[in-house]
């Protein structure tokens, strides 16, 4: 069995590399109907200027998202299409971004913002926990958020220091956010055309390892899907079904979780996958579901187990599901230490000989 | 521009403000932005005029006293708020209410700041600033609700256009800054009133909220209170500039001292602050001069950190005292007019008092009904537990309880 520790394989790559990566994906043409390979980075641009071109309240701003297209190329060609008064770049200061999206929100826009790194976002943690989160109760529903924060987050691209952290947990434990974050390149459309068209702010956590990442997707469909309005808010996937034991993952954990799956069913172990899509709303009627179909479960995420997601997702599971547990669930976390150095991140983040390590201490004697 | 294509966007915008300034004015531009040599002032304590040329204006810094009427309203507006400051302080007292940071001495600060704006406008408000609340129209119970601890905030922010009162500081200019972005993206003439303290200029938002309004070359107008305290921590340890208002040059925006006791020069400095802001300026910064009388809020104890002296020398400089001086003088306010706004002021204690002496029953079940403009299932799970306890509750005692169980 590999040790796999990252979607494309490359655990040292630096960022402008990586920045590269993302540039030229994002050429790739997004117009064609039919089935074409996509990867997620092009997914979440199309997103976005689909958005753009259906509503004229919807902007974008953030640092270097404008001529750049971003650092991550996620907004390529927004400030061409659309000018620099619906996609521009502001100075650079987190918390004023956050904090005159709030101001746009409460006068009729749709601001949907790049903060540049998931630990680059904390200068705005006070305008997003005290103001963005707050004011749809504060006001009792005359003001509303209707904007999205989109941040990238977690490991595997060999990021420098606070190039890389999992900052998922902060902003779901904190009432009044809602928290995608999008594990395949479909769900990376669909789950940010959803998020734009939320009245409630939307904390969408962009997994960097997976930007590059590839798949055979519709557009059309997808287009016709949101048009028809059928929201998947909330709802969980099962991402592979199976028989024997589930693993619930979301974002960056999903491809490892699969790669797990995939290992296990070569010896004979049929894992169900979970992607649970958004940590806020939970969808705990899936997860429960698989859980108590299987009697068995791992959850995996790469932030830090402690006081985290995935200890939440423990908590619900037992409290919902004890009695058709046949062993105690168990967690494949990052370590509690900060993120690590890109030579040491594959020590860190979850993998799949340890998800299959957790796997086999399920207790199957009894 | 593609947004709303119905409005379009004003004719007068200009970016070349250094230019506009040495035509306009024959001065520099770096003079135009720090504010003028001395502080505005127009009325002396004692309530006289003072004279054209001791009123601290000068070439790009010339600023045309306000008519009678004006004054007058405003006047009327500054006896309504020192009574809606001191029943509001006594119905603390009393424990009607839980907190009241109270602007007594401010009142004209606070008058200035909502009355220079058009209904169109935007005012965003400190904890402080409940008298500019209320000036601008908003009914002066709900804006005390906040206070009394029925919901974190009591008023419809877009009625009025008025922001929730803010305590963390100085997050609110940059929501400031937003609305005017998102207006002037729309084509909408509209001006901002970006309210905050001395000690919050310490904040980083402020910063941010400075630079971003004048990057973006925005209509805001960000309204420094200098009360000199920031609770305990006197102005010298906040800053060492030679005033709040030169911070304005360093943001490329135009900065200006006023004395904030002087209703007469607020409403002067401010009425044309808005003109040039709607005419295109971008953002000005102006600082006034002013003195927090009472403590911070019920809870602090000023004796502790400045001396009574201090108190009393700023006593001597009172808003309102100054203002009735000089509309007397002036033959504006007689005894009659004077009867009246008094009358009107007790009018609106009243309201205060009878509005704040009832309970109103809190409805716990509003706990979860606000959190989000789409309800999550953990929600509705949450508030299904809170119901049936209160249903337990009620059948127990057989009394109705939900309103009330929350408070036992």
């Amino acid at each position: 069995m590999t040790v796999t520790t990252s979607a494309n394989g490359t655990t040292t790559a630096n960022v402008s590399a990586a920045t590269a990566s993302a540039a030229a994906s994002a050429a790739a043409t997004a117009e064609a109907t039919g089935p074409q390979s996509l990867t997620m980075a092009k997914a979440l641009n199309t997103a976005m200027a689909d958005a753009m071109r259906n509503d004229p309240s919807v902007l974008v701003f953030g640092e270097d998202v404008g001529m750049l297209g971003g650092v991550f190329r996620i907004t390529d060609g927004l400030m061409a299409e659309f000018g620099e008064q619906r996609c521009f770049d502001t100075p650079l200061a987190e918390s004023g971004i956050v904090g005159m999206a709030v101001g746009m929100a409460i006068n009729g826009m749709r601001p949907a913002i790049e903060m540049q790194f998931d630990a680059f976002a904390y200068p705005a943690f006070e305008q997003i926990v005290s103001h963005v989160a707050k004011m749809h109760n504060r006001t009792k529903g005359k003001l509303k958020m209707p904007m999205v924060i989109r941040v990238p987050y977690a490991g595997g691209i060999g990021g420098v220091e606070h190039h890389c952290d999992s900052s998922e947990s902060y902003y779901a434990h904190t009432a009044g956010l809602k928290v995608y974050t999008p594990a395949t390149v479909a769900d990376g459309y669909r789950m940010l055309r959803e998020a734009i068209d939320s009245d409630d702010p939307v904390m969408f956590m962009e997994p960097k390892k997976l930007y590059w990442s590839k798949d055979q997707v519709d557009l059309g469909a997808l287009r016709a899907e949101h048009d028809a309005g059928t929201s998947t808010e909330g709802r969980a996937a099962v991402a592979r079904p199976g028989t024997d034991a589930t693993l619930i993952a979301y974002g960056p954990s999903v491809p490892t979780a699969l790669a797990a799956a995939a290992a296990a069913a070569e010896e004979g172990r049929s894992l169900e996958v979970i992607d649970v899509r958004t940590l806020v709303p939970f969808d705990d009627e899936t997860v429960c579901a698989s859980v108590r179909k299987t009697g068995r479960a791992v959850v995996i995420a790469e932030a830090h187990g402690f006081a985290s997601v995935s200890s939440e997702i423990v908590a619900r599971v037992q409290e919902r599901a004890f009695h058709y547990l046949a062993a105690p669930i168990l967690r494949v976390t990052g370590f509690d230490v900060p993120f690590p150095s890109p030579k040491l991140e594959h020590y860190y983040l979850p993998s799949v000989d340890r998800i299959l390590d957790a796997v086999d201490d399920l207790q199957w004697e009894d | 521009m593609t947004i709303h294509a119905d409005h379009s966007a004003p004719e007068t915008a200009v970016d070349d403000s250094a230019a506009d300034v040495r035509t306009k004015f024959g001065i520099s531009v770096e003079d135009y932005m720090l504010p003028a040599r001395h502080q505005i002032q127009m009325v002396n304590p004692d309530g006289t005029l003072r004279s054209q040329d001791e009123q601290g204006t000068e070439p790009g810094h010339e600023y045309p006293t306000p008519g009678d009427a004006e004054l007058m309203a405003a006047y009327e507006q500054l006896v309504v708020g020192r009574r809606v400051n001191d029943q509001n302080s006594a119905l603390v007292r009393q424990g009607r209410m839980a907190v009241y940071p109270s602007s007594h001495g401010q009142e004209a600060c606070q008058v200035a700041a909502a009355m220079c704006l058009s209904e169109g406008d935007w005012l965003f408000p400190t904890y402080r600033d409940a008298v500019a609340v209320m000036t601008r129209g908003v009914d002066p119970v709900e804006v005390m609700t906040i206070f009394r601890g029925d919901w974190h905030g009591g008023y419809d922010p877009t009625e009025h256009k008025v922001g929730i009162q803010c305590t963390p500081l100085t997050t609110q200019l940059l929501h400031a800054v937003g609305v005017a972005h998102a207006a002037k993206l729309r084509g909408e003439n509209t001006v901002v009133m970006a309210m905050c303290g001395d000690g919050a200029t310490s904040e980083g938002d402020f910063h941010e909220a400075l630079n971003f309004a004048a990057v973006f070359h925005l209509p805001v107008i960000f309204f420094v209170q200098n009360n000199k305290y920031a609770i305990s921590v006197p102005l010298s340890h906040q800053s060492v500039a030679p005033s709040l208002a030169h911070k304005a040059v360093g943001y490329g925006m135009a900065g200006e001292r006023v004395d904030g006791n002087d209703l007469v020069a607020l409403l002067a400095v401010m009425d044309r602050a808005v003109k040039l802001a709607r005419d295109g300026s971008g953002p000005l910064l102006i600082e006034a001069h002013t003195y927090r009388m009472q403590a911070h809020t019920n809870a602090d104890d000023a004796t502790r950190y400045r001396p009574d002296s201090e108190v009393a020398e700023w006593q001597a400089k009172d808003p309102l005292a100054r203002m009735k001086s000089y509309l007397t003088d002036k033959g504006l306010l007689d005894a009659a007019a004077s009867e009246r706004i008094t009358s009107h002021a007790e009018a609106v204690a009243t309201q205060l008092r009878e509005g704040l002496g009832e309970d109103v029953p809190v409805q716990p079940l509003d706990l979860f009904k606000y959190v989000f403009a789409k309800q999550t299932p953990q929600l509705k799970e949450q508030s299904e537990l809170l119901a049936s306890e209160l249903a337990r509750a009620e059948s127990a005692n057989g009394t109705d309880n939900s309103g009330t169980e929350s408070a036992k």
